[in-house]
């Protein structure tokens, strides 16, 4: 009976592709979506979470510590400002990006995701501005390297007084940029592949090389060495050309970090502001 | 089956929604600046005004809004449940430390 099955089986799929007759290759999908969308989705659900908890810990924090420390001057929240607009504009691009991809338009779908690269990469350079700027002015939490004005910073005393600021300060806001960092490699690969493997490794030594050694980036800049293992192993372990669901999986990404920014602009900007 | 979101033809609104997340946090940044609301009623109206920006990406530039509706409400159910759970967990406890006295 057993056997009668089998030969069955083998009878129907002999007409088939290969990549097909794999048991269950047309089982309806159950959210009625392609298999790379759903995990996509099942992991920023998740990641959703993290950000979630990080979120809460920060508000927890905000809530019992009096007074919460406002170093955010109008430079900063102008700062802040830009860097939403920056990546409020990149995920514009990204859709404008996953159009074109449908479109089979491979020339304007590597200038849009270019593009989105562009505001994701400005976003991050703003923002290691601003936490230099913070960092040199005594916002430091052990371990951190930092220069020689932060011990007479303005914020040398919100360090020592209140290190949950510093902590949950930055330890939210890099968990964020280590996201936008990866989505930006993300989409290099997607738009570029092994093309992008010399220029990322090219900005990790200059990064490396320029920033200088008191600077906490000087350190973080290895974030993109790391992702140029993974990248450099993704692509050459399998080789593919991206089509237009692939962009679209990495436009779900891009667009998750863009709306974690929505939550963490209002909580950790403009509620800790000093305007006057 | 929508398998890849093809909706091409409406790539105007997509302008449009850029447009009004620009303009909502526009409207943050001035609540921030102006700081009429006291402490309190100012993380109720950020939030809010978060929460419609989260709606926009997640339903328009995530395509949420074109997806079936199983998916729809089993993702953000079980994400808002979460965070449900979170709040119940978390803020009670923040409150009693400050009613407490820790400062």
């Amino acid at each position: 009976m057993a056997d009668a099955t089998v030969e069955r089986a083998v009878v129907v799929h002999q007409d088939l592709p290969a990549s097909h007759t794999a048991p269950g290759a047309y089982e309806a999908p159950l959210f009625g979506a392609y298999s790379k969308k759903v995990g996509m989705w099942l992991f920023l659900a998740s990641d959703s979470l993290t950000f979630g908890a990080l979120l809460f810990a920060f508000s927890y924090n905000r809530i019992y510590t009096t007074p919460w420390p406002t170093p955010f001057h109008a430079a900063s929240i102008a700062n802040a400002s830009i860097m939403t607009a920056c990546l409020l504009s990149s995920s514009l691009t990204m859709v404008l990006g996953v159009f074109a991809s449908q479109r089979r338009d491979r020339a304007w779908t590597r200038y849009w995701l270019l593009a989105t690269m562009v505001f994701g990469t400005a976003f991050l350079v703003l923002h290691g501005m601003e936490w230099s700027k913070l960092i040199g002015e005594g916002l430091t939490i052990p371990g951190f390297p930092k220069p020689a004005t932060a011990a007479a910073g303005e914020l040398a005393e919100v360090s020592k007084n209140v290190p949950q600021f510093p902590a949950t300060f930055f330890g939210l806001t890099a968990m964020h940029m280590l996201h936008v960092t990866i989505g930006v490699i993300y989409l290099g690969v997607v738009a570029f592949r092994k093309l992008f493997l010399p220029i990322l490794g090219a900005i990790w030594l200059a990064g490396y090389l320029l920033i200088p050694s008191d600077n906490v980036f000087h350190y973080g800049i290895h974030a993109l060495l790391l992702g140029l293992i993974v990248a450099a192993i993704i692509l050459f372990l399998k080789p593919k050309d991206y089509d237009a669901h692939d962009v679209e999986v990495s436009g779900l990404y891009w667009h998750f970090v863009d709306l974690v920014w929505m939550f963490i602009f209002p909580l950790v900007y403009l509620m800790s502001t000093k305007i006057n | 089956m929508h398998d890849v979101a093809t909706h091409d033809d409406a790539k105007g609104q997509y302008f449009w929604v850029w447009g009004a997340l620009l303009v909502l946090t526009a409207i943050e940044v001035v609540l921030g600046y102006k700081q009429v609301f006291s402490a309190v009623r100012m993380l109720e109206v950020l939030l809010l005004l978060s929460v419609i920006k989260s709606a926009l990406i997640i339903g328009y530039f995530m395509h949420m809004k074109f997806e079936t509706a199983l998916m729809r409400w089993m993702i953000t159910l079980s994400v808002v449940a979460c965070f449900v759970i979170m709040y119940f967990f978390f803020f009670p406890d923040a409150g009693r430390i400050t009613t407490l006295g820790v400062k």
